[in-house]
């Protein structure tokens, strides 16, 4: 079975790490990484750009493009892609086209900051 | 990081939303504040046993609000008081408080508090003095250190501006729509201020100021999540980032300034790009242009270009023809002429900034821009004149550093030249 880990953080307090506490974190984490690529263990980790970095795209009728990122309570986080777009307009452009195939629900655009590849999964 | 790290940076992190709420109660800045700095002091003896609150902006407007009302209770004992299980009882009121905290109190409250450190009567160094300590939080000292003024003199300029705002009359209902968008467009103004007060530092002042570029971009941040669909919000962070990121390019060892063309771009700070990079990506769809959103798409385009040839001047002389249109200053084409000087040559850049010299007669960087125009023409001897005027004029020793590198250069040119023709 393969677990998803999503990160959830007070971004106010991620955002205003220094430059070395950020570094220190990070190298902290590698440390963690690097075992799990090791054992074959680890698939692609992606750390994500600010929520104020954020569009997203409502599935409705036609579908809606809004600013800031998704904070619909009464719907879960299910599941996610990683597709690399030129920019913004053309990640638009694939979320639509999944969006015609599974309507209902958003899409929340996000940004990666930084994306590793891991190690190979099954 | 230690605790003491974490609770510090959550409590800076809550305390633009718990100072303007309660500004919102109590009505004055220096009650308001004096009661945020009470909660902190209970937040640093509880929370590293309890552990942080689950909201902790709530935590500290509760506990402040007791420990004010306490504080009037014991000065004035006449006053009816309200109900002591109301107040006191921590725990249940926390949760309630919270649910009390909507969007909209909250937007409401930090732009209020945004807004009085803009007011329209105070002039620039007050706002900026007056949001770093309130919004900020940033101690007197700090303040004063960056500014380069004495620690008593930075107490009475915000004394000053805070004693301004009581006299003036704050309105404290929900602002309109018209005025919303006043406010934002003044509270983004001081935000850009505030930045450009780090950014402008050079050599030893350098590290000092620093802490106001990233405080810039943490209020620039803030205010784009109070307002996610405002592209001119996502130009000015846009615009702040992309500068930012090349901070650790921008200086040599001795402190002396380094030409964008002549930076190390791998210094640049990549995911700082990626996000401005993002961010006016998602302006540009909005279609709805202004100032900060084309200076950030200036910004990008060098962020772009992997070395300083790939650059796309020509895109860059258009936006800062856009930038002309709407909001004109000799400044702007100044900065238009560089753009020229790549595209159409310096006898192009030098008559386009030719009429400017009239309102830039003390403007440092006019004459380093002349100087180097002519020196570009082989025009030595004008060129010389225009780096001795610039560097009279310079504000840093970095920017007059600058010139002399220029100079240096230009005497060794001319030294060249000479020993050729007399060969």
């Amino acid at each position: 079975m393969l677990y998803a880990l999503l990160c959830y953080h007070d971004e106010d307090v991620v955002c205003t790490w220094s430059k070395d506490q950020d570094a220190a974190v990070m190298a902290k984490l590698a440390i963690v990484q690097e075992k799990l690529t090791k054992q074959g263990r680890l698939g692609p980790v992606a750390r994500l750009l600010p929520t104020t970095a954020a569009t997203t795209l409502r599935k409705d009728d036609p579908p809606l493009v809004v600013d800031g990122p998704y904070a619909e309570t009464k719907e879960q986080l299910l599941g996610f892609y990683l597709v690399d777009c030129a920019n913004l307009d053309e990640a638009l452009a694939v979320a639509r086209e999944l969006g015609e195939a599974n309507p209902g629900g958003s899409y929340e655009i996000r940004p990666v900051g930084t994306f590793r590849p891991g190690g190979v999964l099954a | 990081m230690t605790d003491a790290a974490w609770i510090d940076a959550a409590l800076t992190s809550a305390r633009p939303q718990a100072v303007g709420a309660l500004l919102r109660y109590f009505r004055d800045l220096d009650t308001a504040e004096e009661a945020f700095q009470n909660a902190c002091l209970r937040a640093l003896k509880s929370w590293p046993q309890n552990g942080p609150p689950r909201d902790p902006a709530a935590w500290l407007i509760m506990v402040g609000r007791n420990a004010a009302i306490d504080d009037v209770r014991r000065v004035r004992r006449e006053q009816p008081l309200p109900d002591d299980e109301a107040i006191s009882d921590l725990d249940d009121a926390e949760s309630a408080l919270a649910d009390r905290l909507d969007g909209s109190h909250y937007r409401d409250d930090i732009l209020r508090l945004l807004f009085i450190c803009c007011h329209k009567e105070l002039p620039a160094t007050q706002q900026i003095a007056l949001a770093l300590r309130v919004v900020s939080g940033l101690t007197v000292k700090q303040i004063a250190r960056a500014f380069l003024v004495s620690e008593a003199a930075m107490e009475q300029r915000i004394t000053r501006a805070k004693a301004r705002v009581a006299q003036a009359e704050v309105p404290f209902e929900t602002p309109g729509a018209v005025e919303r968008s006043e406010r934002l467009v003044a509270v983004a103004a001081m935000i850009y201020l505030i930045y450009n007060e780090g950014y402008s530092a050079g050599g030893e002042t350098a590290e000092l100021r620093k802490p106001l570029s990233d405080e810039a971009i943490r209020l620039a941040r803030l205010l784009l999540r109070l307002f996610p669909g405002e592209p001119e919000i996502m130009g000015l962070t846009a615009l702040l980032l992309l500068q930012h990121a090349r901070t650790a390019a921008r200086f040599d060892a001795e402190g002396a300034l380094i030409l964008l063309e002549d930076q190390d771009r791998a210094l640049w700070n990549q995911p700082m790009i990626a996000e401005g990079l993002a961010l006016i990506d998602k302006a540009m769809r909005h279609r709805r242009s202004g100032p900060y959103q084309i200076q950030a798409a200036i910004a990008a385009l060098h962020s772009r270009a992997a070395r300083p040839e790939d650059t796309d001047w020509t895109q860059i002389d258009l936006l800062y023809g856009a930038l002309e249109v709407v909001q004109p200053s000799p400044v702007v084409t100044l900065n238009r002429a560089v753009a020229v000087s790549k595209v159409r040559g310096a006898q192009a850049a030098l008559d386009l900034i030719a009429p400017l010299e009239g309102r830039l007669a003390n403007y440092f960087y006019f004459f380093g821009v002349r100087g180097a125009l002519l020196m570009q023409l082989g025009r030595n001897d004008e060129a010389r004149t225009a780096f001795d005027r610039a560097i009279a004029l310079a504000h840093s020793s970095a920017e007059a550093a600058h010139i002399r590198m220029q100079l240096d250069r230009l005497m060794r040119d001319s030294a060249t030249a000479q020993a050729r023709a007399s060969q």
